[in-house]
């Protein structure tokens, strides 16, 4: 168990949860959390935002009943970890953005410590959060709120582009790189029950085989995606 | 000294803790966890005698109590698992159960021979190999346009009766909750010359999105799983314990060490932990230690003091 130490609303429906502890971690990987006893049944997954010497924060959204139990909690009370878990994102070199819709910048602050000062493109319905604790690590950070930040930018010039956010943006920028050499490299969600690779719950049909988010992904080659089959839900 | 050991169809468990098929994978991701050898069993993910890339759409959604899974048998089919995940099985303890799922009685046949010779080849290495079969009968039977085989007991009969012939491994068989009798089904198990029957497998459910106004599962129904269900189960395991003289592998909804409990005095020779590993990653490792000291408290030798006495 750890200790919370901060656990703040940064804009509607939006907290950032600070835990205390020390932790190890690659870029793109994610911690399954568990705050309650029984219920609700499963844990639940959230990607890492941000790891300090003395604290992990995560950034999540209030999505359902779990979500919704993690904001109520406050300074001192108690969480349960599982992990680091998940691939993350593999070490690239080169000219690297990263793209970010909504919830999805989540695992981007932690990714852009990690790299040599990448761009990143945010984009946001609403309301923008967290931005400026970006802008350290970041060559550029372009936001847009409301509106399609994929118009506005030129992906050609990257060899790497790391994107989170909803399935239809990644797709989007799947496709738009499809016949480039610019590695896309995309971050998923889906429900879990374990989080470790044994149950198959959460299947994304790839080119060659089905993967796991959470033990082969949760980070995917883009191009090797079968998009069809996730948009189609 | 006191035992948590058991014994069904001749085979010795460690304890009656066995993680259930499809909540364990084949046990390595949790061996990262904990000592998985100090289990008393492991039945592996359902296999097919085909790789299976399983159901689309959501696979899984919570419920009060439980859960709902719809991941459709995903499986990298029998040889692969023989190929591959038993070379992990040889280095490990626990009472290795194959379980095998099929659409039609020619998969299921198939699935058994080449579970079966396999086994039969590496004990003659003096290797370690499956040492149970366990038969899922939940499947669709694609002949009967796809209501599951393990629901009338004459259709049953016959997916086990042509199993039993190609395997000399212990054979147990996975009941449905969803049979139209689960009594008479254990008991045509036992007649068709099952070593055990283990339930209870998912119940048949559903949840609808009103939203978008439709199931929230492409399959329509999914199987209902978790603590919601254990007072059914145990029930029908209690019932069932009191039919057959066959071993009975007790499941559903177990997320106790007094859970476990209760299954064997309601007739369980081992239990089955299934939708708790997820509550619990540690699950098998927490329960074991509860048992030993619920036998503690009690001053239990030996389960067998306490198995069947409701």
């Amino acid at each position: 168990m750890h200790t919370i130490v901060s656990n703040e609303c940064i804009s509607e429906g939006i907290y950032l949860m600070t835990v205390e502890g020390r932790f190890t971690a690659r870029m793109g990987q994610f911690y399954m959390l568990r705050s309650w006893n029984q219920a609700p049944l499963l844990s639940r997954p959230i990607s890492i935002c941000n790891i300090e010497p003395d604290c992990i924060q995560f950034l999540y959204k209030v999505a359902g009943e779990g979500t919704r139990m993690f904001a109520a909690l406050r300074a001192g009370d108690q969480i349960q970890l599982e992990g680091p878990l998940g691939n993350g994102f593999p070490e690239v070199t080169g000219r690297t953005a990263l793209i970010g819709g909504g919830i999805g910048i989540a695992p981007l602050l932690y990714t852009a410590k990690q790299l040599d000062k990448p761009d990143i493109y945010l984009g946001f319905r609403g309301q923008s959060y967290l931005t400026e604790a970006y802008e350290p690590y970041a060559n550029e950070v372009y936001v847009k709120v409301n509106g399609n930040l994929l118009e506005d930018l030129d992906l050609s010039k990257y060899d790497n582009v790391l994107v989170c956010g909803p399935l239809g943006m990644m797709k989007a920028v799947a496709i738009m790189m499809e016949h480039t050499d610019t590695k896309v490299y995309v971050s998923f969600e889906k429900r879990m029950a374990c989080g470790i690779g044994a149950c198959y719950v959460c299947s994304v049909m790839n080119k060659d085989r089905n993967k796991k988010v959470c033990s082969d992904g949760p980070v995917f080659l883009a191009k090797e995606v079968e998009w069809h089959a996730e948009l189609s839900l | 000294m006191r035992s948590l050991a058991c014994n069904v169809a001749g085979i010795h468990f460690n304890n009656p803790i066995v993680m259930a098929s499809g909540t364990f994978g084949f046990g390595k991701e949790y061996a990262k966890l904990y000592d998985i050898n100090r289990l008393g069993g492991i039945s592996c993910k359902g296999l097919t005698l085909h790789p299976r890339t399983g159901n689309t759409g959501a696979r899984v959604f919570e419920t009060s109590g439980g859960m709902l899974n719809s991941v459709g048998l995903e499986n990298p089919g029998v040889d692969a698992f023989l190929n591959e995940e038993m070379l992990y099985w040889e280095t490990i303890e626990p009472v290795k159960i194959a379980n095998l799922g099929g659409s039609n009685i020619e998969e299921y046949v198939l699935g058994a021979l080449k579970i079966t010779s396999d086994a039969e080849e590496r004990r003659k290495q003096n290797r370690k190999a499956v040492d149970m079969i366990e038969l899922n009968i939940s499947c669709p039977n694609v002949k009967e346009g796809g209501i599951a085989f393990g629901v009338k007991t004459n259709i049953a009969r016959e997916v086990i009766r042509e199993v039993r012939q190609v395997t000399s491994l212990p054979l147990a068989v996975k009941l449905s909750p969803n049979a139209e009798n689960i009594v008479d089904m254990s008991v045509m198990c036992q007649e068709e010359g099952a070593e055990c029957v283990s339930l209870v497998n998912t119940f048949s459910a559903m949840k609808i999105d009103i939203y978008q106004r439709k199931s929230v599962f492409n399959n329509m129904y999914a199987g209902l799983s978790g603590p919601a269900i254990k007072p059914i189960a145990l029930r029908m395991v209690h019932q069932v314990a009191k039919e057959v003289t066959i071993p009975v592998m007790g499941m559903g909804g177990i997320a106790s060490a007094s859970d476990v409990i209760e299954f064997i005095m309601a007739g369980a020779s081992v239990v089955q932990i299934g939708t708790y590993n997820f509550m619990n990653l540690r699950a098998g490792e927490e329960l074991i230690a509860g048992i030993q000291s619920f036998m503690e408290l009690e001053n239990i030798n030996s389960l067998d003091e306490i198995r069947g006495i409701i």
